[in-house]
């Protein structure tokens, strides 16, 4: 398991204590998983995601990620619709693992609030919380 | 014998039943046929299932190979905690085959099957001598079948109380299947913390328990090996809001003749003949959940009831506020049948000589090891005690290391990673039936290991050598499941 | 060693005052010896073939297990074993039961079945409660009424704690149930039927599958009697998502009801939502082939409040048994097997015709089927003082059906036992 210094922790993404990050693409939101979860949960075997079209407040589980031996919720960072989801990580949940900022990413979504960004935690502060 | 007794022998590699036999062949005498042949419609038939034609020596052969991969009882010491893996007497076996339990139909008119019946009702009135409770059903078909069971028991109490409650109280320290019984039955489970003894405090329970709070699901000895000192307390205050107390007896090896646990105040408890009653666990199963429980709760039990009558035993099904069937049938009679000549076999005396042996070998096993392995909780355990892998983890040798190089010391590996409070959690439970001389060998492979551990890591790393097959690919296996060929 | 003086000693956290005092009130212990005396003593009040002529079957059935069997059951590493958590020294049950999966989905034309369940009824009511948990916002299922009528009592103990609702559809003449019936019921996540059915008849498995998924609800496909697939076209292929149901039949002996097999057989689709045990193939650190249980985290050790199910102990020894049954017979013996209980009950249901008796529902039966018995009750006691059980009164179950006995000839039944029954029947 990795050292909170060996993290992979971008500064242009926002992080929530549930080990979300969330990154502005126009109006729509991505969502993924931090490095420290993926690390933290091991070889991930499968990941359930919502439909397109649904909708969850801020907070909210919306899907959950799977190693061989845990169960992982995962948490809305705001509010909003689902407007796409990671179809790859179907056949090859290991995305999340590899590249979990980027091919490993979970859904997008159109923020009901757009406000609500601004309450997510940036590198500094999720350090912290990890450090906490 | 000095050797580790470990070994590797010639072991024959065998493949998959479909990649055996030819077409044709068959490992079963065919009946005569004495009637003509009527043949069924053909839009509802086929060409049967596909199943391989294989000859009886073929299917000898197979599985005689298959079994000689595995490790049983009757391998050697089989410490798994919780599990309470003794040695299952082979007369039990002669018995439950004997021809008028194995061929007894179940909807023989009750006057054809009184030996079934009768038996059932001394085993019933066994458990009901052994628990200090009043009432029995043998029906349930396992532990958690058992414990749905009891909850089922606990929702159709508070109903006829019109009272229903929306919550149960489980301890962290609780088997997995406690909560997922409650989830059954609509509770929201609410988790409490054992203290710092390692047991529950009668003061947490307090706290929380509440009107709207249906009871408490409680192991004792709880997994920790720990005899929850508190319970009597506990149970007060759950009574005195209204609520019932279910005890999770998978843990009853520690207690048999020792105490009664209706004394403590439970009002349903779960027995696990399988485990308790040394009916054997069958790599899986068939087990047997018997639950107890006091008078104001008998009502409920399921159908149907095994009662006697002046001319003779009879299954009633006259229980209108009975929770009703839970099984097909009288539960796995063929289970009861070896837990009734156990209890036969042993007598009072012996059960209570089996409790005795068991706490007194775990706490063998807790002093001679604790010096080598962490032991969270130093204190007098009942039949089990729990270590972890805090001492090796320097090393970088966990409990899955560990347990995986016990096996190429010819044991099988005791529970690990549970309870979930201990973190590497190593659960021993080694039984009455092992001896002095087998505890010892254990105790110095563990303490071998707890050496390699520090000087050869690898050893334990890259561990079993010696078994059929190496560790095993358990993501690829999950990711990409593969179910059958 | 252990700090104490004395064994007595041992138990120094129970308190005093709940401690026993006197030794437990059971019965003093025995000898092997005077054990086997006793035990046979209370096996010997049991009605057993051959001194009874037994047509019995209603969920429990009577047919040939060869000797091979028993002993390989008698291997105790098999026997003796725990559930397999430690897969390196489990091989022999892991791969058994990966075997028993695929016997499971060939024989039944499903794409997984689990390692099992606990039997038939329990199978089925767990079934139903995914067909709910599925859908979320619809409440009802509909459950055959000729659907064993214990495996419907253990469906609704199962239920009722929920505030789902059950509905029964009726049956037809034909003695099958009535479909069209479940046009009018609403909100529907799924829909039971048994085929072979309780009064043993055929059901028409591809309508139900049509009407249930046109209101985009599963087909749940049970049965008591598994040899009849020996012959018959599987559940899968009419459409089935779940087909649960009783392995008894596959080598397991009656004893009094239990331990059977429950079976639980699924699609790919509903994977994640079935309960119990998976087997999974998977390779070794050195690419060898080897088994493991897979697909945990739907389990109550993992998920635990959230679990698909609580089982955990499930009936493996049973499926273990139920694979070497199936492999003994292959694919040749159970397609004779099964033709052969099918014979012998046409065999009967004829005689009978013949002899003047009425079989009130003619849809296509396996080797069970209901006769009306003039006088039931007298002459089925009648023939009991014969040593002859005339099969299962069925009226407590459906009062309507007076004097209707279901009876059940398997490959065991000699042609003789067949005749006897109907002249004294006749008589």
């Amino acid at each position: 398991m990795k050292e909170i210094s060996e993290l992979n922790l971008p500064e242009d993404i926002r992080y929530t204590k549930t080990h979300e990050w969330a990154k502005k693409i126009g109006k729509t939101i991505k969502v993924g998983l931090t490095d420290y979860a993926q690390n933290q949960l091991g070889d991930i075997v499968f990941v359930e995601l919502p439909k397109i079209g649904e909708s969850f407040s801020k907070g909210d589980e919306f899907g959950n990620v799977e190693s061989v031996k845990a169960v992982s919720e995962i948490y809305m960072p705001v509010g909003g619709e689902v407007v796409a989801v990671n179809q790859e990580l179907e056949s090859t949940p290991e995305l999340v693992n590899q590249n979990p900022y980027s091919e490993g990413w979970l859904i997008e979504l159109k923020p009901t609030h757009p406000a609500e960004w601004d309450a997510l935690l940036d590198k500094a502060a999720y350090l912290v919380e990890l450090k906490g | 014998m000095n050797e580790k007794r470990g070994a590797s022998g010639l072991i024959l590699n065998e493949p998959l039943l479909w990649e055996k036999g030819s077409t044709g062949r068959c490992g079963i005498s065919i009946p005569k046929n004495d009637v003509k042949t009527s043949p069924l419609d053909k839009n509802m038939t086929r060409e049967g299932p596909g199943f391989p034609d294989l000859s009886e020596v073929d299917v000898i052969r197979h599985y005689t190979r298959l079994s000689q991969w595995n490790f049983g009882v009757d391998t050697g010491m089989y410490p798994l905690g919780s599990c309470t893996m003794k040695y299952n007497p082979k007369t039990n076996e002669r018995q439950a085959s004997l021809k008028g339990f194995n061929e007894s139909h179940p909807f023989l008119p009750d006057a054809l099957s009184q030996g079934a019946l009768e038996l059932i009702y001394s085993l019933e009135n066994f458990l009901k001598e052994i628990t200090g409770m009043d009432a029995v059903s043998l029906q349930p078909a396992a532990g958690a079948h058992g414990e749905l069971t009891g909850m089922l028991l606990i929702h159709a109490y508070h109903r006829a109380r019109e009272n229903q409650r929306s919550k149960i109280i489980i301890p962290d320290t609780a088997h997995g299947t406690n909560p997922a019984s409650a989830a059954l039955c609509g509770y929201q489970p609410v988790n409490i913390q054992s203290g710092e003894k390692g047991i529950l405090t009668a003061k947490s329970v307090a706290a929380i328990m509440d009107g709207d709070t249906a009871g408490i699901m409680v192991t004792n000895p709880n997994t920790l090996g720990l005899y929850e000192e508190e319970l009597p307390e506990i149970a007060e205050h759950i009574h005195e809001k209204g609520g019932l107390v279910y005890c999770d007896g998978a843990n009853m090896n520690a207690l048999m003749g020792i105490l009664k646990v209706r004394d403590l105040g439970v009002d349903i408890i779960h027995l696990n003949l399988h485990k308790t009653f040394s009916t054997p666990h069958g790599g899986g199963g068939p087990g047997a959940g018997p639950v107890a429980c006091t008078k104001n709760i008998e009502p409920y039990l399921p159908i149907p009831r095994i009662v006697k009558k002046d001319n003779g035993f009879r299954l009633d099904e006259h229980h209108p506020e009975s929770i009703g069937r839970i099984m097909t049938f009288y539960g796995h009679f063929g289970v009861m049948v070896k837990a009734y000549s156990y209890i036969l076999s042993l007598g009072a005396e012996g059960l209570k000589k089996a409790s005795r042996y068991a706490v007194l070998n775990a706490n063998y096993i807790k002093e001679k090891l604790k010096d080598t392995y962490h032991l969270p909780y130093d204190r007098p355990c009942m039949h089990e005690c729990v270590f972890s892998d805090e001492n090796h983890r320097s090393y970088h040798v966990s409990t899955l290391d560990i347990a995986k190089r016990l096996i190429d010391y010819g044991f099988h590996p005791p529970t690990i990673y549970f309870p979930l409070v201990v973190s590497g959690a190593i659960m021993i439970e080694p039984t009455e039936t092992e001896s002095k001389e087998e505890l010892d060998q254990f105790v110095e492979a563990m303490k071998a290991i707890s050496d390699e551990a520090r000087e050869h890591p690898e050893y334990l790393k890259n561990a079993p050598h010696l078994s059929k097959v190496k560790r095993l690919d358990e993501t690829a296996a999950a990711r990409k499941p593969c179910l059958c060929g | 060693m252990v700090g104490v003086q004395s064994i007595d000693g041992l138990f120094p956290t129970i308190p005093e005052k709940y401690k026993l005092k006197n030794t437990l009130n059971l019965p003093p212990p025995l000898t092997e010896w005077e054990l086997d005396e006793q035990m046979e003593q209370l096996a010997g009040k049991t009605a057993v073939s051959p001194e009874y002529s037994l047509f019995l079957g209603a969920g429990r059935y009577d047919h040939y297990i060869p000797s091979s069997i028993r002993y390989l059951l008698g291997r105790s590493e098999f026997s003796t074993a725990y559930t397999p958590y430690q897969p390196e020294i489990s091989q022999g049950t892991l791969q058994g039961i990966y075997e028993f999966q695929t016997l499971i989905t060939k024989l039944l034309e499903m794409d997984i079945a689990t390692a099992s369940h606990y039997d038939g009824a329990t199978a089925l009511a767990e079934a139903l409660l995914i067909s709910l948990r599925k859908s979320k916002e619809k409440k009802s299922v509909a459950v055959s009424s000729l659907v064993h009528p214990h495996y419907r009592d253990v469906v609704k103990t199962y239920f009722s704690p929920t505030e789902y609702e059950i509905v029964e559809i009726p049956f037809t003449k034909e003695g099958r149930t009535d479909l069209d019936r479940m046009d009018s019921i609403e909100n529907l996540a799924g829909m039971a039927l048994q085929s072979p059915n309780f009064f043993g008849v055929i059901e028409d498995l591809k309508t139900a599958g049509e009407k249930i998924h046109g209101r985009d609800g599963i087909l749940i496909v049970s049965f008591t009697e598994a040899l009849a697939y020996g012959i018959l076209k599987g559940p899968g292929s009419s459409g089935a998502d779940l087909v649960v149901g009783e392995g008894q039949s596959l080598g397991i002996p009656k004893s009094f009801g239990g331990p059977g097999l429950g079976i639980f057989a699924s699609t790919n689709d509903l994977m994640r939502s079935i309960p119990g045990r998976l087997v999974g193939k998977t390779r070794d650190a050195d690419g060898k082939m080897g088994f493991v249980l897979t697909l945990a985290t739907r389990e109550q050790h993992i998920r635990r409040e959230k679990a698909t199910s609580n089982i955990c102990t499930n009936n493996g020894l049973c499926a273990m048994t139920a694979a070497m049954y199936m492999a003994s017979t292959g694919n040749t013996g159970i397609r004779v097997i099964a033709q052969q209980n099918h014979d012998k009950a046409e065999y009967l249901k004829q005689e009978l015709k013949s002899a003047g008796f009425t079989i009130p529902f003619d849809g296509p039966t396996f080797n069970e089927f209901i006769v009306v018995i003039p006088n039931g009750q007298n002459t089925y006691q009648r023939l009991l003082n014969k040593k002859i059980v005339a099969g299962l009164p069925i009226e407590k179950y459906y009062p309507q059906l007076k004097d209707h006995y279901l009876l059940c000839a398997t490959e065991t039944v000699k042609k003789s036992a067949m005749d006897d029954l109907v002249r004294e029947l006749a008589s």
